[in-house]
């Protein structure tokens, strides 16, 4: 669903995903109680729509038509990764500047982040994006001891 | 013999008596009262920048350009946190405190660097915030006080660390947090609110020192009614930055705190017509009751993030044949303001450019008001190219002054420009909001030039610049200190040194690597007739960002490692 502004509670769709990004930040919808998981932003995610083929094939197994899904918190301080470096295509970390290459499982190609984006599964379920499975790593980001 | 006893009886009744430097450990404490922070002991160091005044001045001598080259590391302490350590030490009568990233405070006995408590404060889960860091605590009474990122005013037993109360400032899920130390005078506690870039509207607020009660509370962008109101169109009043990001200097005398604000919300004039009071200014608030008594702005209708949050230094100097109560400021829009205090206002006297900056065609002789190149004003679709850059010839890392000299020491940065183009975002409340996003802020640097970090010396009387320091290598990241032993202390720079220059000729004398880089201003102190130096080294926040930026540029290297130590120096007999 967006998650805030004028379609805020709307289901996103294919076709609001422009190809090769930027993300879409939004909260999942539980389908069967239709309750909106906004409760914490902790659950935000990050939709990005590419060509399958420019997809690592390990993240190419968990995207649905090209669309892949990651946790929108970065693993550095818990910031949201609400920017996008338009240039190298790029998740961008507003608060330290870490990015991360959605077309290979999120991994860190620059800055202070220690660990990727967790990814989420998610298929296509009679044309709606639909979690397939669980995160496949902590979200969140890191405290000092 | 009797007035000796009579004296130290009317010593104990005040506080005043020295304690041994285990004081704390013993159970002892002295108290900080309202004179002592007016007239701070040489032996300590009470606040941030050492006075009220905001000097960075510490009349101990004992260290000098003749024995400065013996300074050597008595203990060091890791903090064990990482990311930028802004604050100070804090020095009362051999108790230590420093606060770390992440809203840790510790106290250490500081002359044998043994550790005595810890508080760490529990951020909420879903906190974040752009800057993690903490400029420093306050001491009052037998408290310790500290504005915490998840935007608290925590009090704490300085014996013990064990919280005495707490009061919610703002809400920090609307962007609110919390990046200063508190400045407490006559029973007040105050801070202010970091967050212009999750645009957020700006305020200083104080609490009883002692209750934690609200006492008063001043927005830095006047609301309906309020004089400078009508310098906002519409509502952009209601999130229109001018965070407060450090803290306030102080004059007892006038009863007048001064603090810096930051830049508009968003960050595009064009989004917000007119002047935008009291954004980018100096404001004058009054201790007792917050009732502003005076401004100065810096840049109308701010568009270049040149925030202006360092307050001013509180400087009486000569011109023209006469004493001038003043303000001193070397703001980020690159020129150093000299200004004029009274209890009813803030006036301009003069404006030097002290890095190159290509935005002001000229400034008013008789307002300080600026008149701008068109072209050098980002807009709303509309790129400009500007110098420098938006972290501006000095950002938040504080000069410091020497009475004793007339001399003003700034951390400068030159030779570097930005470029930016606005674009209207939706606002969301808690998120980025300036009209930009960070990827698409450009960076330049002059690939010609000679150097790029500075420290700079000028003589406040003429103002005329002494000498002038220069890294090739580096930016200049670090707070000053000056000393009455005639040096100037500061680190700054990516190679981790730790240095002293004399602050007559800026000669190098000595430097030290330490952990990481510094970006703490230093502080002086004396225990059982011994002078130290310390300083907390831990690189992080935006001399970070700004050094993997010109590694691309230069190619200077990017790793500066980080995590915080505590370094106590004095000089080996």
């Amino acid at each position: 669903m967006f998650p805030f502004g004028d379609r805020e509670g709307q289901l996103i769709t294919l076709e609001d995903l422009p190809l090769g990004g930027p993300q879409q930040l939004a909260y999942p919808m539980d389908p069967r109680t239709k309750t909106v998981r906004n409760g914490s932003t902790l659950n935000l995610i990050s939709l990005i729509r590419f060509d399958p083929a420019q997809l690592t094939e390990e993240t190419r197994e968990l995207a649905a038509r090209g669309v892949v899904a990651y946790s929108a918190i970065c693993t550095h301080q818990g910031c949201p990764v609400s920017m996008w470096e338009a240039h190298a295509k790029n998740l961008f970390c507003a608060c330290h500047a870490t990015q991360f290459d959605p077309r290979d499982r999120a991994r860190v190609v620059d800055g202070p982040a220690p660990r990727r984006l967790p990814m989420l599964p998610i298929k296509l379920v009679d044309g709606v994006l639909t979690v397939a499975g669980g995160f496949t790593g902590r979200v969140g980001g890191e405290r000092p001891s | 013999m009797k007035t000796t006893r009579t004296l130290l009886a009317l010593a104990a009744v005040l506080g005043l008596v020295m304690l041994p430097a285990t004081a704390l450990a013993q159970g002892g404490y002295s108290p900080v009262t309202d004179q002592r922070l007016v007239k701070p002991e040489p032996e300590n160091w009470l606040q941030i920048r050492g006075n009220y005044q905001g000097w960075g001045y510490s009349p101990l001598g004992q260290v000098t350009p003749a024995n400065v080259k013996k300074l050597t590391p008595v203990w060091a302490f890791s903090t064990g946190v990482d990311s930028g350590h802004e604050a100070p030490p804090i020095v009362n009568n051999g108790v230590m405190f420093v606060v770390t990233p992440y809203s840790q405070v510790i106290a250490l006995d500081a002359k044998s660097g043994k550790f005595l408590w810890r508080y760490k404060r529990e951020l909420p889960e879903d906190f974040k915030a752009l800057h993690n860091t903490s400029r420093g605590i306050a001491l009052y009474g037998d408290k310790v006080y500290l504005a915490s990122l998840d935007c608290f005013l925590v009090a704490l037993d300085a014996k013990t660390g064990k919280v005495a109360w707490q009061k919610k400032v703002e809400d920090y899920h609307t962007g609110y947090y919390m990046t200063l130390a508190p400045l407490v005078a006559k029973g007040k506690v105050m801070v202010g609110v970091s967050g212009g870039e999750f645009g957020v509207r700006g305020f200083v607020q104080a609490f009883d020192a002692q209750s934690g009660e609200p006492a008063w509370k001043t927005y830095t962008v006047p609301g309906p009614g309020e004089p400078g109101h009508d310098t906002w169109s519409g509502d952009t009043w209601k999130r229109g930055g001018a965070s407060v990001w450090l803290t306030g200097t102080y004059d007892p005398d006038l009863g007048l705190t001064y603090w810096g604000t930051g830049n508009a919300s968003p960050w595009f004039g064009d989004q917000r017509a007119g002047d935008n009071l009291y954004t980018a200014s100096t404001v004058a608030l009054d201790a007792a009751t917050g009732a502003l008594k005076g401004h100065f702005q810096y840049q109308w209708n701010e568009s270049w993030d040149w925030d202006e949050p360092d307050a001013p230094l509180v400087v009486d100097y000569q011109k023209d044949g006469r004493t001038i109560k003043g303000l001193v400021h070397p703001a980020r829009n690159g020129y150093l303001y000299l200004l004029e205090r009274s209890r009813e206002r803030i006036g301009f006297v003069s404006a030097t450019p002290y890095v190159k900056q290509n935005v002001f065609r000229s400034v008013d002789s008789k307002t300080g008001r600026p008149d701008y190149h068109a072209e050098r004003i980002p807009k709303t679709g509309k790129r400009a190219d500007f110098c420098p850059s938006l972290w501006g010839g000095k950002d938040w890392p504080s000069a410091a002054y020497n009475p004793k000299m007339g001399r003003l020491f700034i951390p400068a940065n030159d030779n570097h420009c930005g470029f930016m183009e606005g674009k209207v975002q939706q606002y969301v409340a808690g998120q980025w909001w300036t009209g930009v996003d960070i990827p698409d802020i450009g960076f330049a640097v002059d690939k010609s030039a000679k150097y790029f970090g500075q420290i700079q010396a000028w003589d406040i009387n003429g103002v005329k610049r002494a000498w002038s320091h220069q890294f090739p290598d580096s930016m200049s990241w670090g707070g000053v200190l000056t000393t009455g032993g005639g040096l100037v202390f500061t680190g700054g720079t990516n190679d981790r040194y730790f240095r002293a220059f004399d602050a007559s000729t800026g000669k190098v004398l000595w430097q030290f690597r330490t952990n990481s880089g510094i970006i703490a201003p230093p502080a002086s102190f004396s225990v059982d007739g011994t002078q130290y130096i310390s300083v907390v080294s831990g690189w992080g926040v935006d001399p970070a960002f700004q050094q993997g930026l010109i590694s691309n540029l230069l190619g200077w290297e990017k790793d500066v490692p980080q995590g915080g130590v505590v370094w106590v120096f004095a000089v080996s007999q």
